[in-house]
């Protein structure tokens, strides 16, 4: 029964809904509101690379390099050229999804790490021309980047704003709008995959060489999955950009992806409410472990690895079976 | 002109003997278990931060050198049994987490012991330089390319004359029949994670008195040796070593005659470049695939 709930896509984006919209209740200073806006945001980015991993099963370990791609396309274009923010988050996505296809064409026609080794690649590239060429990027020290603004009107986390008469200020507002961004990539993520793209996604994932035979052609959905779920990164890092209002290189950095991607697998590869968790707990764990103070980094890669040894399908799909498992138990129990 | 040349050129092999050796480490555990190591560069930082801090409290070069070998052997032993054996049924990307989880934590523990501070390690010989042509070969250089030089024949012998270098290979050629045929397939794993950490530590204290060391030093090099384990082929000996030299000379090059600030970009558009045009790498075996 709960099962078929979760499963039922409408619903889990509801619930979803539900919960990102009560969390302000137990929000009480702007500290956790950008805390959780930020959580919004790479929660969103983390669910396009799951598009990648849990459905097409490859890994990318740059997809850092496309985020931090969009965040300073985004900030250069808005801070020196005078762009709005729609126009550079949108032709970013653009340039960073042609790049995807470029690089992943020809490179997913092959089995196995070869995806994963040009992801990591391209993004210590990226990494390494953000560092270098500082004149346009800022370099280590970073750059500036405006508010978000739509016609005119600006969302700033130091603004204060007001909506169907309730006062905001600028991190309430910021974080409605993210989780309202979190849902509509949500929401396009699982279209997606209940389109034919998705069947043929899975198709993929099951046995690459059955779904050949009957027709599909693997490489090109591959790449197409590969493609969007770098412009969900570039977009995600453009927001994350105008929210923070400065960027530096580490949004870009070869850390950044690794954990972007352990989000997925910690999460539970393939579940998109999975994947959202995993971004949630890896985000607050540093927030956590910092009371362990010289210890963080210790108990931190000790948390990780247990996690991933005893639950090897991630958090949520582990979490599910064990309350499946108790419920057939109770009703066996009852018959 | 040419000293210039010779100048980069040994900076470039010398390098390119540790990026080998860190492949071939590489290359041993993906052979064996088909998972990416991302924990290898951290073998390197055990070997060269262990031998600095026993030669600091006393302890003579040579036992120090051993002793820390062993010590990295003793992680590649807890690594493969702790973390990759009980997570068995779990899939690759899995592993890798794992893999990267146990970097983190060991890098914390290093940090931990050492601080965060860079330690110098004098050279294992006299640090009068040789010059060659007017370049200066640094003699450490010479031990990094004898020793890496011996370990590859030891390799060759291991894997061709003796019956657990045998084993090994049997395991990664099959792991079903390997088992089969009685072989313990859990030991030689363990056995592959052993010799990956030995070859990985001994690169470390070699090239500890050139690059200094420090308790993060392993995350560029251990990369760098994954790119040249990739270069040369995913899964070739041959192929790694070819990689590790390859990719040195190059980045020397590049460092020298182009732009030093673009020199660890390097390695990352070689391998784009490599996967475009050669995608089994240099020396990597055409895959056949069963249904």
């Amino acid at each position: 029964m709960l099962n078929q709930f979760m499963q039922s896509r409408l619903r889990g984006l509801i619930v979803l809904a539900v919960i990102l919209y009560t969390i302000p209740a137990f929000l009480s200073n702007p500290f956790h509101y950008d805390l959780a806006t930020q959580m919004a945001i790479i929660a969103a980015t983390v669910v396009g690379l799951n598009l990648l991993v849990g459905f097409a099963g490859q890994i990318s370990l740059g997809h850092a390099g496309f985020f931090g791609l969009g965040a300073y396309f985004t900030g250069i274009m808005t801070g020196n050229y005078g762009w709005s923010a729609i126009p550079a988050l949108v032709v970013g996505g653009i340039l960073v999804g042609i790049l995807a296809w470029v690089v992943g064409r020809p490179i997913l026609r092959l089995k196995g790490h070869y995806l994963s080794m040009a992801t990591l690649a391209v993004g210590f590239i990226i990494a390494i021309v953000i560092n270098n060429e500082s004149q346009i990027t800022g370099g280590p020290d970073g750059m500036p980047v405006p508010p978000f603004d739509v016609f005119g009107w600006e969302l700033s986390p130091f603004g204060s704003y007001s909506l169907f008469g309730i006062e905001l200020n600028g991190s309430q507002a910021w974080y409605l709008f993210a989780a309202a961004v979190l849902l509509v990539a949500v929401w396009l993520a699982q279209n997606l995959i209940d389109s034919p793209i998705g069947r043929a996604l899975r198709s993929v994932h099951g046995s690459e060489v059955a779904a050949r035979v009957v027709g599909v052609n693997t490489a090109r959905y591959k790449s197409l999955v590969f493609v969007i779920s770098a412009i969900y990164a570039s977009v995600m890092g453009g927001l994350y950009a105008h929210f923070q209002g400065f960027i530096t290189p580490a949004v870009a950095s070869f850390d950044f992806s690794i954990v972007l991607i352990t989000m997925v697998v910690l999460g539970g590869m393939g579940s998109t409410m999975g994947v959202i968790l995993g971004a949630v707990v890896l985000k607050l764990l540093p927030q956590v472990l910092t009371h362990f103070q010289e210890m963080e980094a210790v108990m931190f890669g000790l948390i990780l690895m247990l996690t991933m040894i005893f639950m090897p399908k991630g958090l949520l799909p582990t979490l599910q079976m064990a309350v499946s498992k108790r419920l057939k138990k109770r009703a066996g129990g009852q018959a | 002109m040419l000293s210039e040349f010779l100048q980069y050129l040994f900076t470039g092999i010398t390098i390119g003997a540790t990026y080998a050796l860190i492949a071939l480490g590489f290359t041993l555990i993906y052979n064996a278990s088909h998972v990416i190591n991302f924990a290898q560069g951290e073998f390197l930082m055990i070997g060269g931060m262990t031998t600095v801090s026993l030669t600091a409290m006393g302890v003579p070069m040579l036992l120090a050198i051993i002793l820390a070998v062993l010590l990295a052997g003793v992680f590649g032993i807890l690594l493969q049994r702790f973390a990759i054996a009980p997570a068995k049924q779990a899939d690759v990307v899995t592993l890798i987490i794992i893999t990267i989880g146990a970097s983190i934590f060991i890098r914390g523990l290093a940090q931990l012991v050492w601080g965060k501070e860079y330690h110098v390690m004098p050279n294992f010989s006299s640090d009068e330089p040789i010059r060659i042509f007017g370049a200066v070969l640094n003699s450490q250089s010479l031990w990094v390319l004898g020793i890496g030089a011996v370990l590859v024949v030891a390799l060759v012998l291991f894997f061709t004359r003796t019956l657990i270098g045998k084993a090994i290979l049997a395991t990664s050629m099959n792991k079903e029949a390997a088992r089969l045929v009685g072989i313990r397939t859990q030991l030689v794993l363990m056995l592959a994670f052993m010799v990956s950490a030995l070859l990985g530590s001994i690169a470390g204290v070699v090239v500890a008195p050139i690059t200094f060391t420090s308790y993060d030093i392993g995350i560029m090099l251990g990369l760098k040796g994954f790119v040249a384990a990739a270069i040369g082929g995913l899964g070739s000996g041959v192929g790694a070593v070819v990689g590790g030299l390859l990719l040195g000379v190059v980045e020397a090059m590049t460092a020298g005659y182009i732009s030093s600030d673009y020199k660890d970009a390097v390695a990352f558009s070689m391998i784009l470049v490599v996967l475009f045009f050669m995608p089994r790498g240099l020396f990597g075996a055409k895959v056949v695939e069963r249904v």
